[in-house]
């Protein structure tokens, strides 16, 4: 039985700037009554292709025909008058509305206003498709779930016969799943078209009638579930592995250098946003996080720079201090007293230093910071600082030497409006007892920076925000790297970039874990994690999914690890 | 106290028009710090056109309620709604800050009313600001009862129509709906195809224009004509804004609200047998319950009594 | 920054797409101006608004638009009394500008001044008050510098604390303060001023003396010191650094761990102290007495002199002075043009600020019409390119 075809993508091209091409001269197709799964990785254009179904990009090349007759979709308005409608990741609802209040929202031009039969309307579609919904519930109220399904109500009753998701399942519990996939089947038993945009194997296989599959921007085969695996589909979403050119040397002495145990952070929504991850990060070595996008990554490593209140778990930093000279450089004279008292402190000759004489009787303020400034008491063993429930400056004036290059580099690792010697003092400025800030370290550094790295600025006082990304990210990664760091944290840290700049990123990465530093790093695509890290630990709806050996690994096998289909045995 | 609920519910009238005025303006997202200008403007056009009207007429005995009453009403929402206009072109169209924006529209619309009213005969303002007060016909046949309830002239079942009517629309219609998407989420509302310029314009000119009735009603009806300057509007219209507040954003709580506030406003002038320091006291506590109720507000985080979301924010729709 | 990619190739598409479509014309976001093309559009704002005002008074008497100007002049500068009348007043605003800078540097909306200026000259002349004639001058005057600086941080902290704690409206909040602390005065005018006329015969106590024979010279002085201290603070101590980075990316703050709760709390106890010395002023050294309209609603003229001076303290001492400038300019033009009341200085200084707050749009927005729309495109490309 041959089904009618819908929508027939022909040779879309859409190019962002001149040198990103988001899709290159895709065609498919779309039939009445098909679930049809859009697969592929982080950035392969997927998104983008279904944008431009909705309105809201345009093509820069192609035919988009619907019905048989070719189609001009320039907004979301045309895209309903085309009867497609797209239920994007981020929902577009008002908060203090209700559920019906959102789905009426800008329909009836012309129509009396009535609530009530509204509802009746909502209800009798809501019971044929099989929801669940209470329509006089506000959305600030709501789980995730059931603001899913607000949005996908509303599309409906604007008439949509294509229905768009937009990685519909990324947020939804296994139970919600199941529920969310009776009724997209109960959809398409009505003749609707559904579009799932999803890179989560197991689900195409369960819920499609076809897959598209697309890489890189461009549209590889659009094959059926039935006369496919799961495997087959993997190594045409990932393709060939490319290979690279990094400079990867052996770990050199790995030691433990930051040890995470079984921390759980519960977020907004008040879903587990991290469970249970353990792992270590050694000194020496590029330990890779993979994962789709929002699986964790970010708020793992906010959580380990302190900037979460975590539900439980600890976080570890092991200072490599063994036998080596205690100063005020990073410690203040609390901090000595108290590792005085731990019994972590000798004299030179190896005689106790417990912050008192022969005589049980403390010694004065004046003296211990004579000997210590004179560098004569030293570690007995390596420094155990606990940094859980630790604020980012607790854990600074601890001694701990983290930097950190978080995901939003003008939104948090950086000011915009600032030009960059303020954003260099962002990490020294409390330096000295002074009132004043000290302008003139930074503005070395800042030049330094500039020179080393090969920013393109007119000077260091243009404001930051008017660099391209990729300059921006140098002055970013160069700021944490000059503070000296043992554990580097970067997340993304060559999204957006061009080639030449990632490699800039690549080869400070290398060098920093040349020197003796643990680097732990967040990519997204698997050729550059791969081809740079040591070990990749990949990480799933908040769970470790297992930790591979990136030299030996497949690439295939850590794409199947990240939709959460098979832990792999290490 | 007779005379005083009288008085009480005249101040409330005044309030009531600038408070409801505010709330449309700010469910489109818009914090108006102009309403004390507008209000003044309101006055000011108001005025002009029953000083017009009655120096047509050959003599003021001649003058018509219904014409009387229409006349005034149109130019003080026209000259309202004008001044309206300049705040929502360059806090809509030209997105400045709207704090900025309003401050000078108070500044500009005191200065423009002085001076308009420095130029408006006022020769027969006694006689219309009497006619204009006229209360209902059967008013005095029924007591005390009537005099409090029914003894006021049109404004004030003005005022408090258009705030029930204000709150069925806002809360009954799609317009309503519409209007506070846009308040809420102006993205959400472009979204969904609803003209979020367009709704926020109406929302600034006809909220303009009602708030400006309070001041004229307060010259020509409750102090029948006599004229000093703009302060005292301009300090209604700031009570009118903390009243925007403690009402929650909802015009029909807006008229017990208003009573609350006039009657501590008018306390003062009319309650004898407590000294003028306690009077100065009482005329405090409508601010000071705006500030428990603010801070209540935002302490218990109920989503339902916040302002609306992007309240003092510009949309601009490439900005996502 | 890599959103903006993207966010400019948005609208790029958009241009693209719409050129068939709506609009005659539409916005873009621009990069910074050069300086040099700010301040020219400024000018031309407020030479334009002055042409205008010039226009309208002269509709609304007999004399034509020279003679306005020559009046403004005159009124500002025709005596070396009025000279010295401008320069203290310019000194008053800037003192509640400079008050007002560092919370408004922070993104703390504070509509408050009046009120804080109100309760420091409230607090100013309690002293003068209670214990005038009671203790000497060179005793009371620092009692009184202490009580003002003490009433206005209590009114500055106030509105921040809860701000801190939960996020409360820092705008409606010091808004109704201000009326607060006019019925503060109200009331104590009432216990303190027996026959009821509800005004408070000048004090004699508490006077602030004169410097070199002028009355005026300390005013001038002090607060034309503090605004030079506060562009000192915000550009070169680790507060001013605070407040910047708290104003411009509270997740930033909270990433190299500021303490954001902390750092609003102190700025606004400074500027809420700063508009209590404004008070102090007012009440020690030019009225010697308080009424509710003490403040002469300084504190909202004063947002519109940092405004414009784009938060920059050594700025503000020009923007006050233009403002300053104009207002007194204009008491000179009612009387010669014969206007019964002073309205028409606050409708020529709204004119002035209409004029400039528009003129912030063509700062931050470009406009392109429809026939251009390609070309910009073509122009983004290219600079894609460069990149």
């Amino acid at each position: 039985m041959e089904k009618q075809t819908v929508i027939e993508l022909r040779n879309i091209t859409k190019r962002f700037g001149a040198s990103v091409i988001a899709n290159n001269n895709v065609s498919m197709d779309v039939k009445r009554g098909e679930i049809l799964s859009v697969l592929g990785e982080n950035g392969c254009g997927k998104t983008t292709l279904m944008n431009m179904l909705a309105g809201i990009y345009y093509p820069d090349e192609g035919k988009i025909i619907i019905n048989g007759e070719e189609a001009s979709i320039r907004s979301p308005k045309d895209a309903f008058r085309y009867n497609i409608g797209m239920i994007h990741q981020h929902f577009k609802l008002v908060d203090v509305f209700t559920a019906a209040e959102n789905i009426v929202l800008g329909t009836g031009e012309g129509e009396k206003y009535d609530l009530k039969s509204a509802k009746t309307r909502i209800l009798a579609m809501s019971e044929k498709y099989g929801f669940h919904i209470d329509l006089d519930k506000k959305v600030h109220e709501m789980s995730v779930s059931e603001k899913q399904t607000v949005e996908i109500i509303k599309v409906l009753y604007r008439g949509a016969d294509v229905l768009i998701l937009d990685e519909p399942t990324a947020v939804l519990t296994p139970q919600e799943i199941t529920r969310l996939f009776d009724v997209l089947r109960a959809m398409r038993e009505d003749g609707k078209s559904v579009l799932i945009i999803t890179h989560k194997l197991n689900e195409v296989m369960e819920i499609s009638d076809r897959v598209a599959v697309l890489r890189k921007g461009e549209h590889i085969a659009t094959v059926n579930t039935a006369d496919t695996t799961e495997k087959e589909l993997a190594d045409m979403m990932v393709g060939q592995k490319v290979t690279l050119n990094i400079d990867r040397p052996l770990p050199v002495d790995p030691e433990l250098r930051l040890s995470v145990e079984s921390l759980t952070l519960i977020g907004t929504e008040g879903k587990p946003v991290l469970d249970g991850i353990s792992f270590g990060a050694y000194g020496g070595e590029i330990l890779g996080i993979a994962g789709i996008a929002g699986s964790g990554q970010r708020e793992l490593l906010e959580s380990i720079a302190g900037l979460h209140h975590l539900e439980s778990g600890t976080v570890t930093y092991f200072n490599p201090k063994k036998d080596k000279p205690i100063t005020f450089y990073h410690k203040s004279y609390e901090r000595v007293m108290e590792l005085a008292h731990e019994g972590m402190l000798r004299y030179a000759d190896g005689r106790d230093f417990t912050g008192k004489d022969e005589y049980g009787k403390s010694l004065s303020k004046k003296t211990v910071k004579a000997l210590v400034n004179a560098g004569e008491i030293f570690f007995k063993e390596d420094e155990v600082i606990n940094l859980r429930e630790k604020t980012p400056l607790q854990i600074r004036e601890l001694g701990v030497r983290f930097s950190f290059v978080p995901e939003d580099r003008l939104g948090m690792g950086l000011v915009g409006n600032m030009d960059i010697t303020d954003n260099m003092m962002l990490r020294s400025y409390r330096r000295g007892k002074s009132v004043f800030v000290d302008r003139k370290a930074p503005e070395e550094l800042a030049n330094e920076i500039i020179a080393s790295l090969q920013v393109v600025t007119p000077d260091t006082h243009t404001p930051v925000r008017r660099l391209s990304g990729g300059n921006v990210q140098k002055v970013l990664v160069g700021r944490e790297i000059a503070a000296g760091p043992k554990v580097l944290m970067a997340a993304y840290p060559v999204r957006g970039l061009d080639i030449n700049s990632s490699y800039t990123i690549y080869n400070l990465l290398t060098e920093q874990k040349k020197s003796g530093v643990a680097v732990v790093f967040v990519g997204e695509d698997l050729d550059v994690l791969l081809a740079l890290c040591d070990r990749i630990m990949v990480i799933a709806g908040g769970k470790v999914m297992g930790t591979v050996d990136a030299r030996t690994a497949k690439k295939e096998e850590i794409g199947l690890m990240m939709t959460g289909a098979a832990p792999a045995e290490s | 106290m007779s005379v005083f609920l009288i008085s009480a519910i005249s101040i409330a009238t005044v309030l009531l028009f600038g408070c409801v005025g505010e709330i449309i303006t700010e469910k489109a997202g818009h914090l108006n710090l102009g309403i004390p200008g507008i209000m003044c403007m309101g006055t000011a056009g108001g005025c002009l056109g029953v000083s017009l009207y009655m120096g047509a007429l050959s003599s003021p005995e001649n003058a018509s309620w219904i014409l009387l009453v229409l006349i005034s009403i149109l130019f003080s929402v026209v000259f309202a709604a004008a001044l309206g206009a300049v705040y929502a072109l360059l806090t809509v169209t030209l997105r400045c800050n709207q704090n900025i924006t309003g401050l000078a529209i108070t500044i500009f619309g005191g200065g423009a009313t002085n001076f308009i009213m420095s130029f408006v005969d006022r020769t027969h303002f006694d006689p219309a600001g009497k006619l204009i007060s006229t209360p209902l016909p059967f008013a005095d046949s029924l007591g005390v009862f009537g005099q409090v309830v029914l003894g006021h002239g049109v404004f004030v079942y003005l005022a408090i129509a258009i705030a029930i009517a204000c709150a069925i629309v806002l809360n009954k219609t799609r317009v309503g709906l519409h209007l506070r998407a846009v308040g809420e989420s102006p993205a959400t509302a472009d979204a969904a195809g609803i003209n979020v310029t367009a709704y926020k314009y109406v929302a600034i000119l006809s909220g303009s224009a009602i708030a400006g009735l309070g001041g004229f009603y307060y010259i020509m009806d409750y102090i029948k004509g006599s004229w000093e300057n703009a302060s005292t509007i301009e300090g209604f219209g700031w009570l009118a804004i903390a009243l925007v507040i403690f009402v929650l954003w909802k015009p029909n709580f807006g008229i017990l609200g208003a009573f609350l506030f006039g009657a501590c406003y008018i306390v003062a002038f009319v309650i004898s047998g407590i000294t003028s320091t306690q009077k100065e006291i009482i005329k405090m506590l409508p601010y000071v319950i705006t500030i428990v109720v603010l801070v209540i507000t935002s302490a218990r985080k109920n989503r339902e009594n916040q302002p609306p979301a992007s309240l003092g924010l510009p949309y601009f729709r490439e900005d996502r | 920054m890599e959103k903006q990619p993207s966010g400019m190739e948005n609208v790029t598409s958009y241009a693209q797409e719409k050129d068939k479509k709506e609009p005659l014309f539409r916005l873009i976001k621009r990069d910074v101006l050069p300086k040099r093309k700010i301040v020219l559009i400024y000018a031309i704002a407020i030479v334009a608004s002055l042409l205008l005002s010039s226009v309208i008074c002269s509709l609304f008497s007999s004399k034509n638009p020279v003679a306005f100007f020559v009046a403004l002049f005159d009124g500002a500068l025709g005596s070396s009394r009025r000279i010295w009348l401008l320069l203290q007043d310019t000194a008053l605003l800037l003192g509640v500008a400079v008050a007002l800078v560092p919370a408004f540097k922070m993104k703390f909306w504070n509509l408050g001044g009046n009120g804080q200026i109100l309760v420091g000259a409230l607090a100013a002349i309690s002293c003068m008050f209670y214990l005038g004639g009671k203790m000497p001058d060179a005793l009371l005057i620092p009692l009184m510098v202490v009580a003002s600086i003490l009433a206005g941080a209590v009114w500055g902290v106030l509105p921040a604390i809860f701000k801190a704690l939960f996020g409360t409206n820092e705008s409606l909040f010091t808004l109704m303060l201000n009326y607060i602390a006019a019925g503060l005065v109200s009331m104590f005018i009432t216990i303190w001023v027996k026959s009821g006329s509800g005004v408070l015969v000048p004090i004699e106590h508490g006077n602030f003396p004169e410097l070199f024979g002028s009355k005026y010279l300390l005013t001038v002085l002090v607060f034309f010191a503090l605004a030079a201290l506060m562009y000192v603070y915000l550009k070169y101590t680790k507060h001013g650094y605070e407040i910047a980075v708290v104003g411009d990316s509270p997740n930033t703050a909270k990433y190299i761990g500021i303490d954001v709760k902390r750092v609003i709390i102190r700025t606004m106890i400074i500027s809420g102290a700063l508009a209590g010395v404004v008070g102090l002023f007012l009440a020690g050294n030019i009225h010697h007495t308080v009424s509710t309209a003490t403040a002469n609603n300084m504190g909202f003229t004063a947002i519109m002199a940092t405004w414009l001076a784009a938060f920059n303290p050594l700025v503000m001492m020009g923007t006050c002075f233009f403002i300053i400038f104009i207002s007194r300019g204009m008491v000179e033009v009612r009387g010669s043009f014969n206007f019964t009341n002073d309205s028409i200085a606050n409708i020529v200084i709204g004119l002035v600020y209409f004029c400039v707050i528009a003129c912030s749009f063509f700062i931050t927005y470009k406009v392109v019409f429809r026939k251009s729309g390609a070309r910009v495109a073509k122009r983004n490309r290219t600079k894609g390119e460069e990149r």
